[in-house]
């Protein structure tokens, strides 16, 4: 009878094994995912700030999270994929402790209380804290230095120059790609150059097109000039030899276009409202000034010259057009008879002055200065004599002070960046296709992005300032969803060249900017 | 032979409980063990629950029936496309039931029941992949029940009484796909109430035309839970006047406890017993899970289009000593979740129960019970379409696989 009872239970218990869930077709077993002619144990990324996940203007541990490397080597997981180290800052606030000047905090935006966005602003709710001396004392698997050109690659020493290398170069006389090369990657990415003409660009081609300087010397070049294409070409083979040496294969990210980035496309030419009620009411009197200038400029032969506002539509912006004949000796003479005195000031403020067309792009940090009285300008013309009441109406920059050329990319300056782009492409896939590397065009993914946008699940993603989700709040540089659509692209490259097959990542599951209220 | 068929009863057939959505079916071992049957079984005290009216049947003058399961439940996840796997890591549910009759005279009994017919507990890993629907909740009611029976004759009889509820909810999950506070920690909401009352009914038949042969009848009302005084925690979401502010404000919600229809019969032969058992669920009632908040923070407005819904139960007992009856149970559970409509939060698709038990009769007075359940699903591609990003539809989806299974025990007394 017990032993009955007992066996009643034994059945009983036989039911409770085995009972966890199991997929008939795991994907573990099922998917077809493969690492291809890859051994993806220990991937290295080298570039610049947009391969270090730099964002918002600043290099803070969520961007560096998201950046496209390491996004890259958590889908490599899928088939093999080996640790990926980054050098990690301190904080989410970005910026060197106590060199906020130069390395300031992420920008945030900042909305008032109608939940309208105001704009960006510099993260205040932590201070930096990372040091700026400090060496980690290792080398990572993303070599990602923000600023760095392509020459800074293999400049030894560069560490002190750039305080983002000299926290983990191995050495005082280290380069990024010894240092690279020392971690014996068994996969690179390179992704380099966009500072090679960045720099002209965001400064407004203040700096000097070595093109058509010839200077072949980069160890003189400054931060915003346009790096020789014969340089760039020399320099960039060499890096991808030695990367590339003993047949290691790699991946090679071209250049976008500066036109398609939200820095040099969210200020309009135009962007003058008569509906501005400070602007507004002053067009009458503005246009009665500017029509003795415009009968001098008719006069002198430069008629196009000519500067007006609409009363009706949104007018363009005055600039100083460097490429302009410098005409203020004769103008001076002209407008004597109606300016008096001040004739000679006014002749040197509009020598080479017009109104911008869409040709020009305004860079993103005009929107600052436009319809701002330059007060500098206003002690300066009251040190040469002028009344002070006068002085305040020829300092509106941008209105009736031209905006210099920091602010503005005329269309000389941006056929010197694309001239120089479109030869750094060339030899980037020249070198792509001679080597046998993997080859990505983000020149035209973010083409893509710049004119209809890419479409994801939940949504577009374009590149208008703040709300397109392809760029974060310094307009330069990508969000983690920008940075999703990058290493979407680069699988897709090592899919075609090397048979990676691993899934692509979602872009809808990557955020975009951050909003914050913890600013001054 | 007939042990043979024990056996395979026994491995094949054992069965059991979950209905879909988040109704637990666990109301008595003895039925548990029978594929939860029991609208037209006069077996037990737990008949206040399947059909206060057989209480009047019950041979003895009071009888308490008292158990606990423990349900173990587990759901995996995957997407192909993505790659992305999860799986749950749900705490043990013990649903529980407490019941009592007592025959004041030959034409009537009273009783009273407590037990817990609805809950979900669903633990998903904290930020997976479909952490804006749900990271985790857990719902739970506890219904008291007193009732009446009364015999009309040897053939009917009706009874039936009020149920009081009191329900308790905690739900956390991430605001959206993407928002995070300055650190890069995801913006969630959590939402907790308990002591949440509200009162419903129910009522039963049963026709006996032979001495072997009944069928029952039971009807429990639709019951809502409001939920006015909760707490809903807002947390890491980032500090701008574009989001709502982190910390606690209050919230409303109501979640349906949909009626539930009953019909079957049972027949008696030697040492068997068969029993049938329809269940017809009526979850249309639970068309959308709408939470707004105190803090002005935008309400959660969640469809879910949830379909009326039946469960198929057959049970089977044999009496095979003096000592020992044994039971068996197999039944069709159908989801109630329409296409599209596949939360996480509930990731029930149809499955077939299989449940076995027996009881042991320490003395004529007192037996235990024991009863095991195991439920069946098909591995099932689904998703939730109605999730919402700048207006436009976001899907959620994969492949699903679901299990659960519950041993109890209970104890069971006359007199």
């Amino acid at each position: 009878m017990i032993k009955n009872n007992i066996k009643y239970l034994a059945i009983l218990a036989l039911g409770l094994v085995a009972c966890e869930p199991e997929f008939d077709n795991p994907i573990e077993e099922t998917n077809n995912f493969t690492s291809g002619e890859l051994d993806l144990s220990n991937f290295v990324a080298l570039g610049n700030s947009l391969t270090a996940g730099f964002a918002d203007g600043a290099l803070y541990i969520t961007g560096q999270e998201n950046s496209y490397p390491n996004i890259l080597a958590q889908q490599f997981k899928f088939v093999g994929g080996g640790e990926f180290t980054q050098p990690l800052m301190a904080d989410n606030t970005g910026g060197f402790a106590g060199n906020n000047d130069t390395f300031p905090p992420r920008l945030v935006l900042v909305f008032d209380e109608n939940q309208e966005p105001v704009g960006p602003a510099p993260y205040t709710g932590a201070p930096s804290t990372t040091d700026i001396t400090a060496n980690l004392g290792s080398t990572f698997n993303n070599m990602g230095v923000p600023g760095a050109k392509s020459f800074h690659l293999a400049f030894p020493g560069y560490g002190s120059l750039n305080p983002y290398f000299e926290r983990f170069q191995q050495s005082a006389t280290s380069t990024v790609v010894g240092d690279a090369l020392a971690l014996d990657p068994t996969l690179f990415s390179l992704w380099i150059g966009n500072n090679d003409i960045l720099g002209y660009a965001t400064s407004g081609g203040t700096g000097e097109d070595h093109n058509m300087t010839g200077n072949i010397d980069p160890s003189t070049y400054g931060d915003s000039d346009i790096t020789n294409n014969g340089v760039f070409a020399q320099t960039y083979a060499g890096l991808v030899d030695a990367l590339a040496a003993g047949g290691r294969k790699g991946v090679l990210i071209d250049l976008p276009d500066v036109t398609s980035i939200p820095f040099f496309t969210t200020v309009p030419f135009a962007p003058l409202s008569p509906l501005d009620e400070t602007f507004g009411p002053q067009i009458p009197t503005l246009n009665a000034t500017y029509a003795g200038l415009n009968m001098a400029f008719a006069a002198l032969g430069v008629p196009e010259r000519a500067i007006e506002f609409s009363t009706t539509a949104a007018s363009a912006v005055v600039i100083k057009d460097e490429s302009l004949t410098d005409i203020t000796a004769n103008l001076t003479v002209a407008i004597t008879p109606v300016f008096g005195p001040l004739a000679p000031i006014i002749a040197a403020q509009y020598g080479q002055a017009r109104q911008a067309t869409e040709e020009d792009l305004l860079v993103l940090t005009s929107s600052r200065v436009i319809g701002q009285v330059d007060t500098d300008r206003v002690a300066e013309l009251v040190g040469l004599g002028v009344p002070q009441e006068d002085a305040g109406q020829l300092s509106v920059i941008g209105v009736t002070l031209p905006l210099t050329d920091q602010y503005v990319l005329i269309p000389a300056e941006q056929t010197a960046i694309k001239v120089a782009q479109n030869s750094y492409n060339e030899t980037i896939r020249n070198l792509a296709t001679a080597n046998g590397l993997a080859f990505v065009s983000m020149k035209s993914q973010l083409a893509q992005v710049a004119s209809g946008g890419v479409l994801f699940d939940g949504g577009v993603i374009t590149s208008t300032f703040a709300s397109g989700g392809g760029f974060s709040l310094d307009g330069v540089h990508p969000t983690p969803r920008g940075h999703a659509l990058v290493a979407n692209g680069v699988l897709d490259a090592l899919e075609k060249t090397y048979g990676l097959v691993v899934p692509r990542v979602n872009p809808g599951e990557f955020g975009t900017i951050t909003v914050s209220n913890e600013v001054n | 032979m007939k042990k043979l068929l024990l056996l395979v009863l026994f491995i094949t057939v054992t069965a059991v409980t979950y209905a879909g959505g988040y109704r637990v079916s666990i109301q008595g071992q003895r039925a548990m063990a029978m594929g939860h049957t029991g609208v037209a079984v006069v077996n037990s005290a737990e008949l206040v629950f399947f059909n206060p009216a057989g209480l009047v049947y019950l041979e003895n003058k009071l009888n308490v029936s008292a158990g606990v399961s423990g349900i173990f439940s587990e759901v995996i996840f995957q997407n192909a496309e993505s790659g992305v796997t999860s799986e749950t890591d749900n705490s043990v549910g013990t649903p529980l039931s407490l019941y009592g009759s007592y025959k004041v005279n030959d034409w009537m009994a009273v009783g009273l029941g407590v037990y817990t017919p609805y809950g979900s507990e669903v633990t998903w890993p904290t930020d997976w992949s479909g952490s804006h629907l749900v990271n985790n909740i857990d719902l739970a009611a506890i219904f008291i029940q007193p009732v009446v029976s009364f015999k009309l004759s040897e053939y009917f009889s009706i009874g039936g009484g009020p149920i009081f509820v009191t329900g308790s909810v905690n739900f956390n999950r991430n605001s959206n796909r993407t928002t995070t506070d300055i650190n890069g920690v995801r913006s969630n909401v959590t939402v907790d109430d308990s002591g949440v009352a509200n009162w419903g009914w129910s009522v039963g038949a049963m026709f006996n035309p032979t001495e072997n042969l009944r069928f029952g009848f039971n009807y429990r009302s639709e019951i809502i839970i409001e939920s006015e005084d909760g707490e809903a925690t807002f947390a890491n979401f980032p500090n701008s006047l574009a989001a709502p502010p982190n910390g606690p404000t209050s919230f409303t919600a109501e979640l349906p406890l949909p009626a539930e229809l009953t019909i079957g019969l049972s027949y008696e032969y030697k040492k068997w017993l068969f029993a049938f058992d329809f269940n017809r669920q009526f979850w249309d009632v639970y068309e959308s899970l709408d939470i707004t908040f105190g803090n002005g923070a935008p309400a959660s407005i969640n469809p879910r289009n949830y379909k009326n819904s039946s469960v198929y139960r057959f049970g089977l007992q044999y009496e095979a000593t003096e000592k020992i009856t044994l039971r068996a149970g197999y039944y069709i559970d159908e989801s109630p979740v329409q296409e599209g409509f596949f939360a996480p939060e509930t990731p029930r698709n149809d499955s077939d129960g299989f449940s076995g038990g027996l009881s042991y009769a320490i003395t004529p007075k007192l037996a235990i019970d024991a009863s095991f359940f195991f439920l069946r699903f098909d591995e099932v591609d689904a998703s939730y379409n109605s999730y919402q990003e700048n207006g436009q539809n976001v899907p959620f989806g994969g492949t699903y696989e679901s299990s659960a299974f519950g041993p109890g025990l209970g104890l069971t007394y006359k007199m």
